[in-house]
């Protein structure tokens, strides 16, 4: 290869390097790019210091929140009758009646409003679990107020059997098998037709499990819109009241009576217990009252609340993408770069390249710290921060930086597209970072909310929600709430597309145009 | 002044896309206030929307365009060179400044005023068909009511200071793309900021300093009690950030050079 001839490969290589050498030059691009994470890791731990969570008593201390074989935060309050089984065996038993108690929000100030009924995850049923300790590994065949027959285990798996509930005339047998770490749940309509309602294997599973009935029925949710925006939820007590008969135990068990525990009950300062389930026996039927759930939990902080800065650093990341173009075609200096490599689609990938890549390294960075520090501070300032795995965490990391190097491309097109730096803004702005707000701070109607954030490039907010909606847990699933319409990477996906377009209009543009 | 205004005023009117602009403040704030009312409804037990705030949804989009008219009829001119023009032609800045404002003002103020004449148009009419209806307890939209022109009115003026704030912004930074990043960052994000902290005292303090949050409390027509600030003192809020914005900008402009 001769001096005089321009190397053709490694032609993008030096594109980009001349796009690298520009962006590290201009002091106001990379001043923008060094406010950004500034910005977001600024806000996010200073609302992370000002969070306080504090549950009275001598040490001030809450207690902890119950862990599940997943790692997961879980719920795990129900009433429990039992007896110990060790090795394998199988409990049955027939519930005939399920009834209960809701309060709903007071009509006349003061007056408790208690209506009777179930809420329709209240949940009655047999139940395998490896001692009485909150958290620990389980199984249960169970009928529910409005889910049918269910078999459930370990707070997050859930599978379907039968719907429908239960009364006098159509009782419900339910059966519950233990075979090693293997637990298969049945039920039966008239008791000598079983139908297997699923199959579940715990891991770890002791030689002796507690084996019995259980009564649970998770509090009554209602929504309620805040004066300053955001919405109030409020839970109400219910309780489940089940009726139990035909109950046999087979394999080792202890011939005694069976044990009582109010599992996961809160005690009043008095010592009391609050709302307590209980249990009654007359001849061989058992009436079990429980309130309570067993499933996982979102109460609770989440990692990614030490975000909020986000959505100010992503609009620092967008003026400074917008400009990383537009300053090209004010100063003129467009048409040397246009000279220098007359590969104009390439130009535009390389300086596309060049923004998205800084961008990611500087969200990187910026997630990294606001995520990690801000957590350690929301936990010593004693907020239950709910657990999640390293992988869910280096994944919000990673995507949050990805969300904002993206969104750095799709404005950098918007101003290679529009070559006007007020409108290539605005337009980004009001694509990516209004639909979030608009949607979290619930100004917006549920459904339209839900809609923004499918539709719009602000879909990409999902790659940072790091508790998963759980179909079988009542909880207000909104956008408000912290959980997005799509799956993190679905939600990243969509926002790709747009730049993608945006980039592909914009090549399209600058190769029919003059500079 | 008059030379000073007649000149803004050309400025203005010769602006690439005001037209445009122009005619996406007066389309736009009635479609988002339409759009707005269009998915929500009454039952005849009632409901307790705030109906006028409601149908004039549409300001919190609208105000984006305004902001754009504002910071291009400054940036507009930085980016040309025209200002030394401007400045060698008419060298008392301040005035100069002034007149832009007053100019910026009176074309705000109109293409406000027909933008929440066609969103409280737009309200009325699609809010009766979705149930607001005197049989269900909500009389029809009216600027009769007092409230009800008091939001009306307090739009048009909200619209017209968000053009100043953004004006003094642009003056100030001189680039385009950094004083909208600035305004929106000042609408947007503040008014979000207040969802952020669980203090409700601060919650409270963020409220009543945030320009969005505090100056659209001039559409409030329900429970003002329980608002932190009285709708004209929200207003005044913004007043106060367009007058620093606008004080900021005069300011650099005289000690500054073009």
């Amino acid at each position: 290869m001769s001096a005089g001839t321009a190397p053709r490969r490694g032609g993008f290589g030096r594109l980009l390097r001349a796009e690298w050498t520009k962006f590290r030059t201009v002091r106001g691009w990379v001043l923008g790019l060094a406010v950004a994470p500034l910005v977001i890791v600024t806000l996010g731990l200073v609302s992370a210091s000002g969070s306080h969570t504090s549950c009275g008593g001598p040490y001030d201390v809450c207690p902890a929140v119950p862990v599940g074989p997943g790692g997961e935060a879980v719920d795990d309050k129900f009433y429990f009758v039992h007896k110990p089984l060790t090795g394998d065996g199988s409990i049955t038993a027939r519930v005939s009646s399920m009834t209960g108690h809701i309060r709903k929000p007071d009509v006349t100030p003061g007056v408790r409003n208690e209506v009777d009924g179930v809420v329709p995850w209240a949940k009655a049923g047999v139940i395998v679990k490896d001692g009485t300790r909150q958290g620990s590994t389980y199984a249960a065949t169970m009928v529910t107020g409005g889910h049918g027959v269910r078999m459930q285990y370990d707070f997050t798996g859930d599978m379907a059997g039968r719907p429908g509930g239960v009364s006098k005339d159509s009782p419900r047998w339910l059966r519950l098998t233990r075979s090693g770490e293997e637990l298969t749940g049945y039920e039966s309509a008239d008791g000598r037709h079983w139908t297997v309602v699923g199959t579940a294997r715990l891991a770890g599973l002791p030689d002796t499990v507690q084996v019995g009935l259980f009564v649970a029925s998770p509090g009554d949710l209602t929504v309620q819109q805040a004066d300053f925006g955001g919405s109030i939820q409020a839970v109400r007590f219910t309780e489940a009241i089940a009726v139990f008969d035909q109950v046999a135990l087979e394999g080792r068990t202890s011939g005694g009576a069976w044990e009582r525990d109010d599992i996961g009950v809160t005690l009043e300062p008095d010592g009391a217990p609050h709302h307590p389930g209980g249990f009654a026996q007359s001849g061989d039927t058992y009436t079990v009252t429980g309130v309570g759930d067993i499933g996982p939990t979102g109460e609770g902080q989440r990692i990614e609340s030490t975000l909020s800065g986000l959505p100010a650093g992503l609009i620092v990341v967008i003026v400074a993408a917008v400009m990383f173009v537009t300053a090209e075609y004010r100063r003129g200096l467009i048409r040397t770069s246009l000279l220098a490599g007359p590969r104009r689609g390439r130009v535009l990938a390389a300086k596309a390249t060049v923004i998205g890549t800084v961008t990611f390294v500087a969200g990187l960075a910026a997630a990294g710290i606001a995520v990690v520090v801000g957590t350690r501070i929301l936990r010593s300032n004693g907020n239950p921060v709910l657990p999640v795995s390293t992988l869910t965490e280096l994944r919000v990391i990673a995507g949050v930086a990805a969300l904002l190097a993206v969104a750095a491309v799709l404005a950098f097109a918007l101003g290679a597209l529009f070559r006007n730096s007020a409108a290539a803004v605005t337009v980004a702005v009001a694509v990516i970072v209004v639909p979030h707000v608009l949607a979290t701070t619930s100004v917006l109607p549920l459904g339209a909310a839900q809609w923004l954030l499918r539709l719009t490039p602000a879909a990409g907010f999902a790659v940072q929600q790091s508790i998963p909606e759980y179909p079988h847990v009542l909880a207000y699933y909104a956008p408000s709430a912290g959980y997005y319409p799509l799956a993190p990477w679905a939600g990243l996906s969509v926002l790709c597309a747009y730049a993608a377009l945006a980039l592909g209009l914009a090549v399209v543009r600058i190769r029919r145009r003059d500079a | 002044m008059r030379r000073h205004l007649s000149a803004e005023w050309t400025k203005l009117r010769t602006l690439p896309g005001i037209g445009w602009l122009l005619l996406a403040v007066v389309t736009l704030t009635p479609a988002a206030s339409a759009a707005a009312a269009a998915v929500v409804s009454c039952p005849p037990a009632g409901c307790a929307y705030d109906v006028p705030k409601l149908s004039l949804m549409g300001v919190q989009a609208g105000q984006a365009v305004v902001a754009i008219l504002a910071v291009l009829a400054v940036t507009g001119e930085y980016g040309t060179g025209l200002v030394r023009t401007t400045f060698t032609a008419m060298p008392r800045r301040v005035t100069v400044l002034t007149a832009k404002a007053a100019v910026l003002t009176g074309v705000t103020l109109s293409a406000a005023t027909g933008a929440v004449l066609a969103s409280v148009l737009a309200g009325r009419l699609i809010l009766a068909g979705n149930g607001f209806v005197p049989e269900h307890g909500q009389p029809l939209l009216s600027l009769a009511d007092g409230p009800t022109l008091r939001a009306a009115t307090g739009s048009v003026l909200y619209l017209a200071l968000i053009a100043l704030l953004s004006l003094g912004v642009a003056v100030a930074v001189r680039d385009s793309a950094i004083a909208m990043g600035i305004v929106f960052g000042l609408l947007y994000i503040l008014s979000a900021l207040p969802l952020m902290v669980s203090d409700p005292g601060l919650q409270k303090l963020l409220w009543q300093i945030s320009p969005m949050n505090a100056g659209l409390a001039v559409q409030a027509t329900t429970r003002l009690s329980a608002l932190p600030l009285s709708p004209w003192a929200g207003l005044a809020v913004l007043a106060a950030w367009a007058v620093a914005a606008l004080l900021c900008g005069g300011l650099l402009l005289r000690t500054r050079d073009a």
